[in-house]
């Protein structure tokens, strides 16, 4: 029963005969739509308390002021509504000045670090998906011929995406540490965690070991849904390795380099562990994800307002990929490739 | 996969907002208030007797499990049970503002880091230790009693507590510098040595708010003053931190140390790369005993310098508070008292190295032979001054590191520095 209740949804008349079943037509299909309703009802509820409850529970806690000290008693009271204001300190950079009123918000609160985060973090989305892309398509093209080791080769390349986060920046960080690996190999004293550059490389470069991997397979993925006789026509007509890459490898393996890509970008835009880790937000490498954290412990509505903000922001990028590249997420008719992908 | 990513922010947000919920449902008018009300949390249940829970990070150095079966053995009938929390101080923080906010009557007692005192106090989630639960804190060092006090009452008892110390290298310095000036001038021995001169703990994190205040402070200005407002533009203040700025631009402190941590840092002097190192007690046992240390019989302990003579540490360490929402506050009173006994003192710092907040356990010939810094130690907690007492401590903290930071890279004057610092911190406690 369960079984033919699937393919339900509209009420065209079913193709084909249904064993077991319990009646004609017009009485199956009033009684399909109510069993059918009652499979689904389960995993609506579910959605709706795991995913419409907090995202409106969270917008909620954004209109609300946090709350602030009763200048009599020394104890806090609550903040009450605040309209926008949670939205305005983080967008507009106005924290609350005494008395009422706000003033630009000062070198060293949170408030003022709104729009660096943001730019940070499009730097370092931007950066390493680039780099990964690159580096991962290389890899994928190495990995897609056959040749002996081929298992182990694959095997390897996977390593560094199956350390976890966290023990990869813990490594990059006694790499970078003053005394460690990087300058010793080089011979050189360089601050990485302690000046602004070279602490941005220095998560770049350890993102771009970490998760090139995962895009390489990605990649792998697509390429080998491309059939060979594909390129063995290509050849008897006399089309070179590079004509080959350009007009049939890119374009048929573009989906599912569209989904890798899409999928690492809105990776890419909550990173948290690797800067947190690494250089604890220092010199200019505190994203978006480590100001929500880090503003959760000095007021939660402030934060839910800031997680609200990169919500939206991260939303639209995810929108702008489907809308206007056709990064093609939900694998319908056209090819079911991209399901296997995920 | 698509949609767990993207909502991944959402989700935690969410996760964030079920626990906020919960907690606004069911405080009704309790959680601010609750202090001063005529039957709110804070006046029940203060006679009750009956099994509780203690509550405390990690047990790494495992002293107690041993002291809760010590106490079940004398009381069976107040049992305590041990909830051990993770070894992340961040996580135990977090862990207790969610079960303060469920108004869990499990936690009964449990460890409070000096830093959060103000901030669960002004919560209205401690239980204030006066009249029938009050703590003799007579013999106790005193700024370990104003660390656990706010709004002139104690909210929790201290318990262990700890400083900083200068750690100089014997063999080169013939006698520990007293000022920072007599500091600095012994900085030409490190020089014909080829090591560095001082270090503290300078990467932007907590210790470099620690190094910063101890600085300002031991310079004779203040972070906050009584009434919590800030008083960082003042000449005391501009005379700290421009010592540790001066001391970056003279190489001084080496221009490294902007990425040390206490680990970092207590290595490089191990190593025997560093005249003059500021950390906690512990560095002490690990210096003298580790192999791989090369100074093992060449440094000793002083005071930190100061502007005449002991400078003024930050003051670190763990007090003990009772919940409002306990059930069983005066067995929870008699466990407060147990814990902060002498006996239970001696036993944390002779298993665990924990140091005391009694006053006369500093002269005890027995301790004093386990652990030899004690009596530098004590002059050093003597002089200390808690971290600033708020109750937005996270987001000082931040507003001096982040500021402090700046000016230690020559990024920023130091009057903008401190002015920065003055305006964060006044907006943080305009309520943000």
């Amino acid at each position: 029963m369960a079984v033919q209740a699937v393919p339900v949804g509209d009420a065209e008349k079913p193709p084909g005969e249904k064993p077991g079943s319990s009646g004609n037509g017009k009485r199956r299909i009033p009684g399909q739509g109510r069993w059918a309703a009652l499979f689904i009802a389960p995993t609506l509820v579910l959605l709706a308390v795991v995913i419409l409850y907090p995202i409106i529970s969270a917008i909620v806690m954004s209109l609300q002021q946090d709350a602030g000290l009763d200048p009599a008693t020394g104890l806090f009271v609550e903040g009450g509504f605040a309209g926008l204001n949670n939205y305005t300190q983080w967008l507009l950079q106005q924290c609350a000045a005494v008395g009422g009123g706000t003033v630009p918000c000062a070198p060293g609160s949170l408030g003022a670090q709104f729009w660096s985060a943001t730019g940070i973090t499009f730097f370092f989305t931007i950066v390493t998906v680039a780099l990964e892309t690159v580096f991962g398509f290389w890899m994928a093209l190495i990995m897609a011929r056959a040749f002996k080791g081929r298992g182990i080769l694959r095997g390897a390349v996977l390593v560094p995406w199956a350390i976890p986060t966290a023990v990869t920046a813990k490594l990059w960080f006694f790499i970078f540490a003053f005394n460690g690996v990087a300058n010793n190999l080089f011979n050189t004293t360089i601050l990485w965690t302690g000046s602004e550059w070279p602490a941005r490389f220095a998560i770049i470069i350890a993102d771009v070991w970490k998760t090139t991997p995962f895009m390489a397979l990605l990649i792998l993925a697509g390429l080998q849904m491309i059939p060979g006789d594909v390129y063995e026509a290509a050849k008897v007509d006399g089309a070179s390795a590079w004509q080959r890459f350009v007009h049939i490898t890119l374009p048929l393996v573009k989906p599912a380099l569209i989904v890798a890509i899409l999928f690492r970008v809105l990776d890419a835009m909550r990173m948290y562990d690797l800067p947190a880790i690494l250089t604890g937000g220092a010199n200019g490498t505190t994203t978006l994800s480590i100001l929500v954290v880090e503003q959760i412990r000095q007021g939660f509505n402030s934060a839910a307002a800031l997680s609200t903000i990169t919500f939206i922001i991260i939303f639209l990028v995810a929108f702008i990929f489907i809308k206007f590249l056709g990064a093609n997420v939900a694998a319908d008719s056209t090819s079911g490739g991209k399901a296997k992908i995920k | 996969m698509f949609n767990s990513k993207r909502l991944a922010p959402v989700a935690a947000a969410g996760v964030l907002a079920l626990a906020l919920t919960a907690c606004g449902g069911s405080t009704g008018g309790g959680g601010g208030g609750g202090g001063g009300e005529a039957d709110g949390p804070a006046s029940q249940n203060l006679d009750a007797r009956g099994p509780i829970t203690y509550v405390q990070g990690k047990d790494n150095s495992d002293v107690v499990r041993p002291l809760i079966k010590k106490w079940n053995e004398a009381h069976p009938d107040e049992k305590v049970t041990f909830k051990e929390q993770s070894d992340s101080a961040d996580q135990q923080h977090d862990d207790l503002v969610q079960n303060f906010q469920a108004q869990n009557e499990e936690y009964d007692v449990m460890s409070v880091d000096v830093i959060w005192t103000a901030e669960f106090a002004a919560q209205g989630w401690l239980q204030p230790l006066e009249d029938e639960l009050a703590i003799e804190t007579g013999d106790m060092l005193p700024a370990t009693v104003a660390s656990g006090t706010y709004n002139d009452t104690l909210y929790t008892a201290p318990q262990s507590s700890d400083a900083g110390l200068l750690y100089y290298r014997k063999d080169l310095v013939p006698k520990a510098p007293e000022t920072w000036e007599e500091m600095m001038g012994m900085c030409d021995i490190a020089e014909e040595n080829d090591m560095g001169c001082y270090a503290g703990q300078f990467a932007k994190y907590e210790g470099l708010t620690v190094n910063t205040v101890e600085a300002i402070n031991t310079a004779g200005g203040d972070i906050l003053d009584d009434s919590g407002k800030p008083t960082l533009e003042t000449p005391e203040a501009k005379a700290g931190l421009t010592n540790l700025v001066e001391g970056f631009e003279t190489g001084n402190i080496p221009e490294q140390t902007i990425t040390f941590m206490e680990e970092q840092s207590r290595i490089a002097f191990q190593d025997g790369d560093l005249l003059f190192l500021r950390n906690w007690p512990y560095v002490y046992g690990l210096a003298k005993n580790e192999e791989s240390s090369k100074v093992q019989d060449k440094f000793a302990i002083a005071p930190l310098p100061g502007r005449d003579g002991p400078g003024a540490s930050a003051l670190g360490g763990h007090n003990v508070g009772i919940s409002v929402y306990s059930d069983n506050k005066a067995t929870a009173h008699d466990f407060v008292e147990f814990i902060t006994s002498p006996e239970t003192q001696k036993f944390y710092a002779l298993q665990g190295s924990l140091a005391p907040v009694l006053t006369d356990l500093y002269d005890d010939p027995e301790l004093v032979k386990e652990l030899p810094y004690l009596p530098v130690l004590k002059t050093s907690i003597e002089n200390a001054v808690p971290r600033p007492v708020t109750p937005f401590y996270p987001a000082v903290s931040k507003a001096i590191q982040d500021n402090s930071y700046a000016a230690l890279q020559g990024e920023k004057s130091v009057d903008q520095a401190l002015a920065d610092m003055q305006q964060a911190i006044t907006s943080a406690a305009a309520g943000s």
